[in-house]
């Protein structure tokens, strides 16, 4: 072993030089990430408008401290003017405002549903594609939840458990789900044929660490498109939801509710109707630009 | 016996078959991919081990790493037989065995950067300075012939023979005493592979590594090779020192392999094998051999041939030897 050491030993470069090289190759490679972040166009649209959308939503009870609630019966389906930017509905609530309140409601139920089938859909995943064993349970429930179209299981969830805004969450994240997993799932089946990890089981890494720190990484990205595209039809089905009345309960307003009591006066009142659903657009536009973006830029062949 | 000279590894009549199920999991039929070889490596000598596409020598090289469970046999590695240990009491065993794989394209991590990859083999036996991390790799890939920026680079960012020179650097980072080389240079272009195999033998000088050269490039074999060994459908059928089983092929196997080596000017005495290599799920009775081998007689169908002395350090496994 002592030739072994020597090599190891031998300086090609002294300690301080060393210590200047790794500093100077530090602030490389910081610089050059920078700049591909700057270069990804789409992420930084898409940041953009979601950031926008988000910062009302969490503004609105400082634009309208008076709340979604506030009845002006004499004003009732009033077109856009200056008192009431957006117009108002059936019984003159301000739709601007309720507009931003819902926003909360369905960012907030698009959020949390995107959190939770993206962490499990991802442990699911990685399990199922790694464990052949795991693999005939996980896949042949996604297959039996699949099997059953969404809104339908969404519905009969929400039959099971009542409505409100925790029930949505869980049972859409339940209907979505499976569709992480399995595209977890296959990504995991071909990541783990390549040579690397074959590489790191020769060096005696642990499951946790192959699966987690170098698997995860490489199916993380078309995880993350699928995701955001959930975030997105989260937010629509949630709508749809409402709509069909099972969603949110009434005074409560999410974009999908105020669609719903607007459809009855819809020539009446067209603002009802364009203007949430012109929201939800602008929402799922900026999310799947974000989403697009973050999967470039994750990529390191794309520069 | 000095220390010098006895083997860093010893491998004894190991087996590997593996199970062919159908879907309901019952056992149909087994594929023996190495068949009973023996073999041993010293310090600072290389054992090349040749032999056609599916013969089971890339099987025998990760078998000796245990990346998959035996079916039986011994592998003695610092008077430890390791081939019956778990994979848990394997571990610090496994710092002392590498591996070089033949596709520098999929055998490096493309969201991970040259560093990265060569860091995580630091971290799994337990270097937590992360200074300490960086220094080595940065030396490691100095020792490699590449250059410190290169440490932040993805592996997209290099060429074949760059990314094999990676691979290199990470079997080598925890100074181990004998490497797998699966095939090393057979992905690479020809004027790379010289620089590859070079840099091997240099590092093998330096270090005093013992090699396991897999390979089914003859003139590579036996330009890195101390010893050879000849496998043919999970068998080992002829060994011996490079010069001798080269100028003196006594299997009929090794000497077809030799004169399908492309040469200039005709050779006498060529032997061209007939059909195809038959499948180790149902392998030939007797010599396993004896359906290609031109001088197949009767006896060659029923007896198992032993590996019979040739000279003190040439051994081939052939009824016919000597008759």
């Amino acid at each position: 072993m002592k030739e072994n050491e020597k090599f190891q030993e031998e300086p090609g470069l002294d300690h301080l030089a060393m210590h200047e090289l790794k500093i100077k190759l530090y602030e490389e490679h910081k610089k050059i990430r920078f700049r591909r972040l700057l270069k990804n166009q789409r992420m930084i649209v898409g940041g953009i408008l979601t950031l926008i959308i988000v910062a009302l939503a969490i503004a609105a009870p400082f634009l309208f401290p008076e709340g979604p609630h506030v009845m002006e019966v004499s004003e009732r389906l009033k077109g856009p003017s200056e008192t009431h930017v957006l117009g108002t509905d059936l019984v003159g609530r301000d739709l601007l405002c309720r507009l931003l309140y819902g926003a909360r409601v369905s960012i907030g139920v698009g959020a949390a549903v995107a959190v939770i089938t993206m962490a499990a859909g991802l442990i699911m995943g990685l399990y199922a594609g790694y464990y052949k064993t795991a693999d005939n349970i996980v896949m042949r429930v996604c297959d039996s939840l699949k099997a059953i179209p969404s809104i339908l299981l969404a519905i009969a969830l929400l039959a099971i458990m009542g409505s409100g805004i925790e029930n949505v969450i869980i049972s859409v994240s339940i209907v979505y789900t499976p569709d992480v997993a399995r595209i977890a799932r296959t990504a995991v089946l071909s990541a783990k044929e390549q040579t690397y990890i074959e590489a790191l089981e020769a060096a005696g890494a642990g499951t946790n660490r192959i699966l987690w720190l170098n698997i995860a990484p490489n199916i993380i990205s078309s995880v993350i498109i699928q995701v955001s595209f959930i975030f997105a039809t989260a937010i629509v089905t949630e709508a749809s939801l409402s709509f069909l009345g099972v969603g949110v309960p009434v005074p409560e307003p999410s974009w999908g509710n105020i669609v719903y009591e607007g459809k009855t006066v819809m020539f009446q009142a067209w603002w009802l109707v364009v203007y949430p659903s012109l929201f939800i657009a602008a929402t799922v536009l900026g999310l799947n630009l974000l989403g697009d973006g973050l999967r470039d830029f994750l990529d390191p062949q794309n520069t | 016996m000095t220390d010098r000279d006895r083997p860093i590894l010893e491998v004894k009549h190991i087996k590997k078959y593996f199970p062919i199920r159908d879907a309901l999991g019952k056992q149909m039929e087994t594929v023996k991919a190495v068949d009973d070889v023996s073999l041993s490596l010293y310090r600072g000598k290389t054992y090349g081990l040749v032999g056609e596409s599916g013969c089971g020598k890339s099987t025998l090289g990760r078998s000796l790493l245990r990346l998959f469970p035996l079916t039986d046999g011994e592998i003695w590695l610092e008077g430890k037989n390791i081939a019956s240990l778990s994979q848990k009491a394997l571990r610090p065993y496994r710092k002392k065995m590498q591996m070089i794989f033949q596709d520098p394209y999929t055998s490096l991590n493309p969201r991970k950067t040259a560093g990265e990859i060569l860091e995580e083999i630091l971290k799994i036996y337990g270097e937590r300075n992360r200074f300490e991390r960086m220094e080595k790799c940065i030396r490691i890939l100095e020792t490699v012939g590449l250059r410190p920026e290169h440490y932040y680079r993805f592996p997209h960012e290099f060429s074949g023979g760059q990314r094999q020179r990676i691979g290199i650097a990470r079997a080598l980072l925890v100074n181990p005493s004998f490497i797998i080389c699966d095939e090393p240079v057979s992905a690479l272009d020809v004027s790379i592979q010289s620089q590859i195999i070079n840099l091997l033998k240099d590092l093998q000088r330096e270090n005093h590594i013992a090699y396991l050269f897999v390979s089914h490039n003859m003139s590579v074999v036996r330009y890195i090779s101390d010893r050879v060994g000849v496998m043919y459908l999970g068998h080992l059928v002829e060994e011996g020192e490079t010069d001798e089983l080269f100028s003196d092929p006594c299997h009929p196997y090794t000497k077809a392999l030799l004169s399908a080596v492309p040469s200039i000017g005709g050779k006498t005495g060529k032997v061209e094998l007939k059909g195809e290599l038959p499948s180790p799920i149902n392998p030939p009775s007797g010599c396993v051999f004896h359906t290609r081998c031109p001088y197949a007689t009767a006896e060659c169908a029923k007896t198992i041939p032993e590996f019979r002395r040739v000279t003190s350090s040439h051994f081939v496994a052939c009824c016919l030897y000597g008759k």
